[in-house]
């Protein structure tokens, strides 16, 4: 196994994910294998060779900062699990 | 009376209404009947829309009698359920969004409404478009239309098997590394993913920002054709849409294969690949080549790394844009949480199902500190090579062909147990997304009674040159004309 179940606890931490119990175990395992599989990646050759993040070599397109929509909340706000008076609640932050 | 709408493609139909042989509405009742009767089957639809499709046909009806049709005036369609329709459930797939009502229309969904499509339904998918045998659903597998037992891929596989099944002309589907490609070819269906940005992402739920793209599934290249038409072009609201002029696609459909060079991948063809399959695809470019295309042997050298490239860029990609689902604005929210950590941990831990969770934790890893230089900076490099192998063939050749999955569908449940070969069943269709080439498959044979695809891949901004490819083998030969014997 490339990943311990240590290392699987805290990438599930980073990632804000609970994983029950009963799927731990597999989670370790399949994990692992994903890890082992793009290890080959190590043997390629890429001295010199640019990073790729745009598949057509393409710059981030700006916008003019000007205002294009108004906020809809009571609509937005209807597939809220929780809200009252415009907010979204969530549970308490601050003592 | 049985009028068979169902067995005629869209531009058959499209001329059936025009000259007003039937109206919309006895076509999208015909339909919703077929759906009805044959989808408990397949499950093919997450959410079936009647009401509005027979309220969409009417008014098509009406602007067609009033002399104001537009291209696609009164035809239906089926979008995949990742795109965005206002007032409709959108769950893409997942427990996380099982009661998603979205509040907006994704920019497809608009432009094909404003062209008169009238949508039957929402087509089930592998979670988050994460699968390639339509498994990882939350609403269950969709059955293959030609042998119930087994997957018709994935991620579209909703839109595919209600394409091969005559429950629909047409379908979206959306292709980050195959998803479109694949369940076409697995379901002897016809399915073309344009290049990157040429068809807005807005309101497209996000997988991987730098690899998705949206197309569709339908029964002929001609058909396709009509509907990127309708769906190209720039979106100032994609952030990722690149402003290009949109070609007469249909126009282009009419030159021969005479003189197209057609590049064939040596490695497309090495042990990975079932040989009877093989067998099928060789068959295909025999018959282009006696109509006059010129093959020509290319050599791709790290196309064995597309796959693992794949499995850190996507991954990457996907854990960030997945972050946005935090139980609190929308989405599934977990009971009693004990505090705000809680409600993050276990709304994302109930909502997601496994193959997510693993995708978004690889992703994790690989960006996490101390990793992501060896993998994700890695990846990008080898992306750069797997593009460079694209760019040099193109130099020589109009169109790479070869299979498009290295066999036909599988069993339900045959793939399950180890995601490595899950993954490597994308093995021919990843690189197009990670070079950003538009890529297509239309069917070619039969294995044992199951389709086979043929897959063909252009340079940037190539559409015009798969249509016409596609186009011209399909007048070739009948296979794209096959229907499952019991949904004929």
């Amino acid at each position: 196994m490339s990943l311990d179940k240590d290392q699987v606890q805290h990438i599930a931490m980073l990632a804000r994910l609970k994983l029950a119990d009963d799927e731990f175990a597999e989670t370790v395992d399949k994990l692992s294998r994903i890890v082992d599989f793009v290890d080959q990646l190590s043997q390629a050759d890429t001295s010199d060779v640019v990073p790729m993040a745009h598949p057509l070599n393409q710059a981030q397109r700006l916008r003019p900062d000007v205002v294009t929509e108004t906020v809809d909340r009571d609509r937005f706000q209807q597939n809220a699990p929780s809200v009252e008076g415009g907010f979204y609640l969530v549970p308490k932050v601050i003592e | 009376m049985s009028r068979d709408l169902h067995t005629q493609t869209l531009t058959e139909l499209a001329a059936g209404l025009e000259r007003g042989d039937f109206s919309s509405v006895e076509l999208t009742g015909d339909l919703l009947g077929r759906i009805d009767s044959h989808d408990p089957a397949l499950n093919a639809f997450v959410t079936v829309t009647a009401e509005r499709a027979l309220a969409a046909a009417k008014s098509a009806d009406e602007l067609r009698a009033a002399g104001k049709a537009g291209v696609l005036n009164g035809l239906p369609l089926v979008h995949k359920d990742i795109f965005c329709t206002r007032d409709v459930l959108t769950t893409c797939g997942s427990r996380m969004l099982e009661n998603f009502i979205s509040p907006y229309d994704a920019t497809i969904v608009e432009r094909l409404a404003a062209a008169g499509a009238v949508v039957l339904g929402k087509t089930n998918m592998d979670e988050f478009a994460m699968g390639s045998s339509n498994e990882t659903s939350y609403f269950g597998p969709v059955k293959n239309p030609w042998d119930l037992d087994c997957s018709p891929g994935g991620s579209s596989g909703g839109s595919a098997a209600a394409v091969a099944a005559r429950l629909a002309p047409a379908a979206t589907g959306t292709d980050t590394g195959g998803s479109i490609r694949q369940p076409a070819a697995l379901t002897g269906t016809v399915g073309l993913k344009p290049t990157y940005g040429r068809v807005s992402r807005y309101g497209m739920i996000a997988f991987a920002s730098s690899l998705d793209q949206a197309g569709v599934i339908t029964r002929s290249s001609a058909d396709a054709a009509l509907l990127l038409g309708v769906m190209a072009g720039f979106d100032e609201r994609d952030s990722t849409s690149i402003d290009h002029p949109v070609p007469d696609y249909t126009a282009a459909l009419s030159a021969s294969v005479k003189g197209l060079r057609v590049g064939v991948v040596r490695q497309h063809f090495d042990d990975g690949l079932d040989e009877k399959t093989g067998a099928a695809v060789r068959e295909a470019l025999a018959v282009l080549e006696a109509n006059g295309a010129i093959l020509t042997d290319v050599d791709m050298p790290n196309l064995d790394l597309s796959v693992p490239t794949y499995y850190v860029v996507a991954p990457a990609e996907c854990s960030s844009n997945l972050s946005r689902f935090d139980g609190v604005r929308f989405g599934h929210r977990a009971e009693n949480p004990e505090d705000l950590l809680d409600l993050y941990c276990r709304s994302r831990g109930e909502g997601f199902g496994a193959e997510v969770k693993r995708r978004i934790m690889t992703g994790t890893y690989v960006l996490s500190a101390g990793y992501y230089d060896a993998y994700y900076l890695k990846a990008q490099q080898v992306r750069h090579l797997i593009a460079d192998d694209f760019h040099r063939a193109f130099e020589n050749v109009d169109v790479i062909a070869g299979p498009t999955s290295p066999t036909p569908a599988f069993k339900l449940g045959d793939k399950t147990d180890d995601p490595i070969t899950m993954y490597l069943n994308d093995i021919y269709t990843i690189g197009a997304n990670l070079a950003g080439l538009p890529g297509m498959s239309t069917p070619c044979g039969f294995v044992d009674g199951l389709p086979v695809g043929l897959h063909l891949v252009a340079p940037h901004w190539g559409e015009e040159t798969l249509l016409r490819c596609a186009h011209q083998y399909e007048q070739l030969t009948e296979w794209h004309k096959a229907c499952p014997e019991d949904f004929s």
